[in-house]
């Protein structure tokens, strides 16, 4: 009998390679992918021709084929310029979470599917456990590495198919996989930003395609407190660099893209009872609305107790006010039920 | 295992591998040296200088080593392009918007630097619009360069026409032909009669990487790009890799003495390949049949289908192919070759070269023919769900 066939999203990391040499010694008939998802040759990011070097490199050492796929201009139209556009609205995107969503899960498994590949593998910290017919979705083991919260658009469709072999190892124990295969990138640094933008000039990369909007900071009671150069560089929950001398601590509490206005506060006018979200996506079950589960507004970050009712997330206590755009996924203990965007 | 990417490169012929090995070896010195051993290396260079003079049509004066094609491009189009402002001969650079990058990249430097490039359009078979050519074809014309024959479809430029309207039109010119793809395939030496620049690559008909040739007509005036002691006539700085240069001649003088048999069975297996596939697979068909074509190109457009996907199934069942050009990450890039030649953004993306080269056997060409059908097929049995 053959073997079963894996395609493994492979970025160049550490994480990713050991899934590769993982994938390949549980016995499948391993292909090994990059994605070019960002244009031009710049030697940064997570789709740098050193990193797409590395994945080539580590597939060879591991002898099973690797392809470049290019998604770039897939990539421009779903990832990057919804981020623009999501900052020129005054909301604060994820990147990661839509690139998940449109390339590493989408595009990616409908390459799997015309391949004729039964399985598509990634280095995410993350675990998919089979729960007789249905698929649970699980924290990754190593809580600080937890990337179950980027993959909380995966449904029952897509865990069936998804494998992610490095789920149950620690970061620590990655390394040290990677180390015993002789693995190049076994050392390798992590990569933590947003692999299209360089580190620092987030602004920059919005007002170089939007232009900038100046416009006015003003505080709760609506009185000026100065003016900025474009919403772009302000979040909802903000503290540092707003820019305003002011004798306590403030915080961006609303971005106003329509009139251009930031309003700071203090940490108290933050609090809500609730998230006001869209687009849910289950893992499974939509939990009833009794049902106490833990919502986490941020990709690792602290989880508030909540129920769900409908596009609500009811907080038991008040909690500090979700950026607009931003994920909220829904856990119970370690698993991931789902999660929406905060509206 | 089918290999039909010849045209990326071929595989060496096996006496030019003999050939070339006592310059890595025993033979090692440095041609420009003195004493003895230099000597050996010496007269070996400057026999393969003159084999490959004689089969180019030219004089060993004439004959130019390089690091390859791309370099031999680089120092006609870059060079000839500095010399002639040097000189005061004008400031237009014609070239084509077919042109392998290794043409289009320097020239369009020259554009930041003060000269005007015009890429001239090409029809739906790829071939060069001589009207279009012969408007924009002035006396302020620096430089000509059209290449002999496509990388991407194997159309055949109208060389001798380009050179004609050149010489009533833009007498200071000089012309360049990017010959790389078309010495196993065509009279190289006939096709580029007239032409005062000439770029070969020696990996492309069964040398070695990392050699080339720029044939430099007498009186043709070049700057240098690399210079350093003087070798090459001053046009190439570097100590020149012997073994590269005795591996060439052999290549080419083999080449040539093989072509008229090799080509017409080429060309047999290319029809068929092509024929069995328009017949087998719905919606795909070859593309550039309407104009002259080399015997060893294949250029097919699977409608419906993503080339990226076809080719990695190729390559599962064994058939080298590609696609495009590759970036230096190794993805594939939207061609601008399919682009100029009207193509949508959807065709170029479903298409993919194959080519043949001598070494293809018929063999090879069943059994092409039987995965490309496999894979298309595995490809359309998917139903889209998203």
């Amino acid at each position: 009998m053959s073997k079963p066939t894996a395609l493994v999203a492979m970025s160049g990391g550490v994480d990713s390679s050991v899934a590769a040499a993982t994938m390949r010694d549980a016995g499948y008939d391993v292909v090994g992918v990059t994605l070019k998802l960002w244009g031009g040759d710049q030697d940064s990011g997570c789709c740098s021709v050193s990193d797409v070097e590395d994945a080539r490199r580590v597939a060879a050492q591991l002898d099973i084929p690797h392809y470049v796929f290019n998604y770039t201009a897939e990539f421009d139209r779903d990832v990057v310029d919804p981020f623009v556009e999501a900052y020129g609205a005054g909301r604060t995107p994820n990147p990661c979470v839509e690139c998940n969503r449109h390339l590493k899960f989408g595009a990616l498994f409908e390459r799997a599917d015309e391949l004729g590949f039964e399985v598509v593998a990634t280095g995410h910290h993350a675990q998919v456990v089979a729960d007789g017919s249905r698929y649970r979705l699980m924290r990754g083991a190593d809580a600080a590495k937890d990337q179950s919260y980027v993959l909380y658009m995966l449904g029952q469709r897509e865990l069936a198919r998804t494998r992610l072999p490095i789920g149950h190892m620690t970061k620590a124990e990655v390394r040290a996989a990677a180390d015993r295969l002789g693995l190049r990138t076994a050392t390798k640094a992590e990569s933590m930003d947003v692999c299209f933008v360089k580190r620092g000039q987030r602004r920059e990369f919005v007002t170089d395609r939007l232009g900038a909007r100046p416009g006015k900071i003003v505080d709760v009671t609506g009185d000026e407190l100065g003016e900025h150069d474009g919403v772009a560089m302000f979040t909802v929950g903000q503290r540092r660099g707003v820019g305003v001398a002011a004798g306590e601590r403030r915080y961006v509490v609303d971005v106003d893209a329509a009139t251009a206005t930031v309003t700071l506060g203090r940490k108290s006018d933050l609090l809500r009872d609730e998230v006001r979200v869209h687009d849910w996506c289950w893992v499974d079950e939509v939990p009833s609305p009794d049902r106490v589960v833990w919502a986490q507004p941020r990709a690792h970050g602290e989880t508030f107790a909540a129920r769900v009712d409908g596009d609500r997330i009811l907080a038991l206590a008040p909690v500090a006010r979700v950026a607009p755009g931003q994920v909220v996924a829904v856990y119970d203990g370690d698993e991931l039920l789902g999660g929406a965007i905060a509206s | 295992m089918p290999y039909l990417d010849h045209a990326a490169s071929s595989p060496m012929r096996a006496g030019a591998i003999v050939a070339l090995l006592p310059y890595l070896e025993d033979q090692f010195a440095n041609p420009s040296g003195g004493h003895a051993a230099s000597r050996k290396a010496k007269t070996a260079l400057e026999e393969a200088r003159e084999t490959v003079a004689q089969e180019m049509g030219a004089r060993p004066r004439e004959i130019v080593f390089t690091g390859g094609g791309t370099e031999a491009d680089n120092l006609a189009v870059r060079g000839g392009a500095l010399a002639a402002r040097a000189a005061g001969r004008g400031h237009r650079v014609i070239t084509t918007a077919v042109e392998h990058k290794a043409v289009l990249a320097p020239a369009r430097r020259l554009a930041h630097e003060g000269f005007e490039v015009v890429e001239v359009g090409v029809d739906h078979d790829g071939r060069l619009d001589l009207d279009a050519f012969t408007r924009v074809c002035n006396d302020d014309t620096a430089l000509v360069s059209v290449m002999l024959v496509n990388n991407e479809v194997g159309t055949v430029q109208p060389l001798a026409e380009v050179i004609e309207i050149t010489r009533r039109q833009a007498p200071h010119a000089v012309v360049h032909t990017d010959a790389v793809q078309a010495v196993p395939w065509l009279d190289t030496r006939a096709a580029t009669l007239g032409c005062d620049l000439v770029s070969i690559s020696a990996h492309k008909f069964g040398g070695p990487k990392g050699a080339g040739v720029l044939v430099v007509r007498e009186g043709v005036d070049l700057v240098p790009l690399i210079e350093g002691g003087g070798q090459e006539f001053g046009l190439r700085g570097g100590t020149v890799n012997v073994a590269g240069a005795v591996g060439t001649a052999t290549a080419l003088a083999e080449n040539n003495a093989r072509r008229e048999h090799d080509v017409p069975r080429v060309a047999a297996r290319r029809d068929r390949f092509v024929a069995a596939i328009t017949d087998r697979v719905p919606g795909s068909r070859g593309n550039g049949f309407g104009a002259p074509k080399i015997a060893g190109n294949a250029h097919m457009s699977f409608e419906g289908i993503n080339a990226e996907a076809l080719l990695v199934l190729l390559d599962r069942g064994g058939v080298y192919a590609t696609a495009g050009s590759a970036c230096s990450s190794g993805a594939i890039e939207s061609s601008h070759v399919l682009a100029a030649m009207g193509m949508s953004e959807a065709e170029a993306r479903s298409s993919v070269r194959f080519s043949l080269g001598h070494t293809t056997s018929d063999a090879d060409i069943d059994a092409s023919i039987d995965v490309v059908v496999a894979a298309v097929e595995q490809m359309r049995s998917v139903v889209k769900t998203r």
